[in-house]
């Protein structure tokens, strides 16, 4: 079977969103990867990446509440990748990792509050972040899950949304526009690939990395629930029967936006939403229940029925 | 000149249906107000230089110089330009539909992202552009 040593076993950070509302993701994730035959080792006494909320406040804090993460996984459990499946957490820890390498003022704050927190400062360098999507791509790669599949995909019409903070800013991902091979920030395309070889049919879809609204879902719902509905409807309008999703805040904002567009504006809209890691687990031969498609509140168990995957 | 207001009804009024080609160009001109509506309201003339052959990416461009948040729609804009080109050159009738089709949902995005940047400050600031809001107003450490 295709497969390389890279990432072979990684340190893995679930981050807040994956412990909540998005159990269905990380329960497929690690279900996935033991189907693979790769390893998780979950980060120690992780703390949150500072999300938005701390950025949003004081953007050093942030980076010292990531950096803490990676210096647990370097020095006390000795790991060079730690592996986020949150766009959020991916963000963040690429954001500190910048910021640790570039900018005296948040190397100062982290040496700092590390000292006072009585754990190793985390050093630029010492783990390499990645996704989800890198992990699945740069271990087993195309030829090897088209290897392993068991059920699959059968040519379900597939729209992939990555939303914004898996390629934005640019300057946070050096490994990424790298040419041939390497993930673009203006069109990605590792989910498509993944999916296509495990038996999808991806949807020529324009608005892969369009802002859902997510961080104003609160604040100013009306205007998230128009940017989700177009986005629904873009699908839907490309021949998309699911949106396939990695990102627990694009994910739930679909399926709640999904239901306020039909209550609030009248507008129905059918195309599932699941993410790409129960699609893959699924055609790796587990069972819709194993990854959790029975708990997202996109109901698309009929759907996976009809297409013989549960 | 339009208003950020206007513009929905604008979008829904143009019709792929009835001529691809000019609702193609109906849109890019309507993501071109959207630009410029945001860019005059910031005190900044509108360019009529192009980028790449289209004046909406010049405008972007504009647009996005000292805000990074404005680059969550760069995708957005050279999307409609492309299906702008897959309208023009396709060959066939059900191409161009398709395309002219996809051109409404960018051309609404663009509209939506943008009038919701202009009601509420910051929106797309502190995510996908990372920048902190409220950077200085308090030292915490």
């Amino acid at each position: 079977m295709s497969e390389t040593k890279k990432y072979k076993k990684v340190a893995y950070y679930p981050g807040c969103a994956l412990e909540g509302t998005a159990q269905p993701y990380d329960h497929s994730t690690k279900a996935l990867g033991k189907a693979l035959g790769l390893e998780l080792e979950e980060v120690k006494n992780w703390n949150c990446c500072g999300a938005m909320e701390v950025k949003n406040i004081d953007p050093k804090i942030q980076t010292y509440l990531s950096s803490r993460v990676m210096s647990i996984a370097a020095n006390e459990m000795g790991h060079d990748v730690v592996m986020a499946p949150c766009n959020g957490c991916y963000h963040n820890l690429k954001k500190a990792e910048y910021d640790l390498a570039h900018d005296e003022g948040s190397k100062e704050v982290v040496e700092k509050i590390s000292k006072k927190a009585g754990h190793e400062t985390y050093k630029a360098g010492q783990v390499e972040t990645i996704h989800a999507l890198d992990w699945i791509k740069d271990s087993i790669g195309e030829e090897g899950l088209k290897e392993r599949v068991k059920n699959s995909l059968n040519g379900m019409k597939i729209a992939n949304y990555y939303g914004c903070m898996y390629v934005r800013p640019r300057h946070i991902f050096p490994e990424k526009d790298q040419g041939p091979g390497s993930e673009s920030t203006s069109a990605p395309h590792f989910m498509d690939d993944l999916l296509e070889a495990a038996g999808a049919e991806n949807v020529d879809f324009p608005l892969k990395t369009a802002c859902c609204g997510g961080a104003h879902t609160l604040s100013d719902s009306d205007t998230s629930t128009k940017l989700v509905l177009n986005i629904l409807e873009a699908a839907e309008a490309s021949g998309a029967e699911v949106i396939a999703t990695e990102c627990p805040t694009c994910h739930s904002g679909l399926e709640m936006h999904q239901i306020r567009a039909e209550k609030v504006l009248g507008r129905k809209t059918n195309v599932k939403i699941v993410y790409f890691t129960q699609l893959l687990g699924m055609a790796m031969g587990l069972s819709a229940k194993k990854v959790g498609v029975h708990q997202n509140i996109s109901d698309s168990m009929d759907l996976m029925k009809e297409k013989g995957l549960a | 000149m339009t208003s950020i207001s206007d513009i929905e009804a604008k979008i829904d009024a143009v019709s792929p249906d009835r001529g691809p080609d000019k609702a193609a160009a109906d849109y890019l001109q309507l993501a071109e107000n959207v630009l410029e509506i945001w860019l005059e309201a910031h005190d900044k003339p509108p360019t009529q230089d192009t980028k790449e052959g289209f004046r909406l990416l010049a405008l972007h461009r504009q647009g996005a110089k000292g805000d990074g948040s404005f680059n969550a729609c760069r995708e957005t804009c050279r999307e409609l330009c492309y299906r702008y080109n897959l309208v023009k050159q396709a060959n066939h009738a059900p191409e161009k539909l398709a395309a002219a089709q996809q051109m409404t949902l960018l051309t609404r995005h663009l509209y939506l992202f943008i009038s919701g940047k202009m009601q509420v400050s910051g929106l797309g600031d502190f995510c996908c552009a990372s920048k902190p809001l409220r950077i200085n107003e308090q030292q915490l450490h």
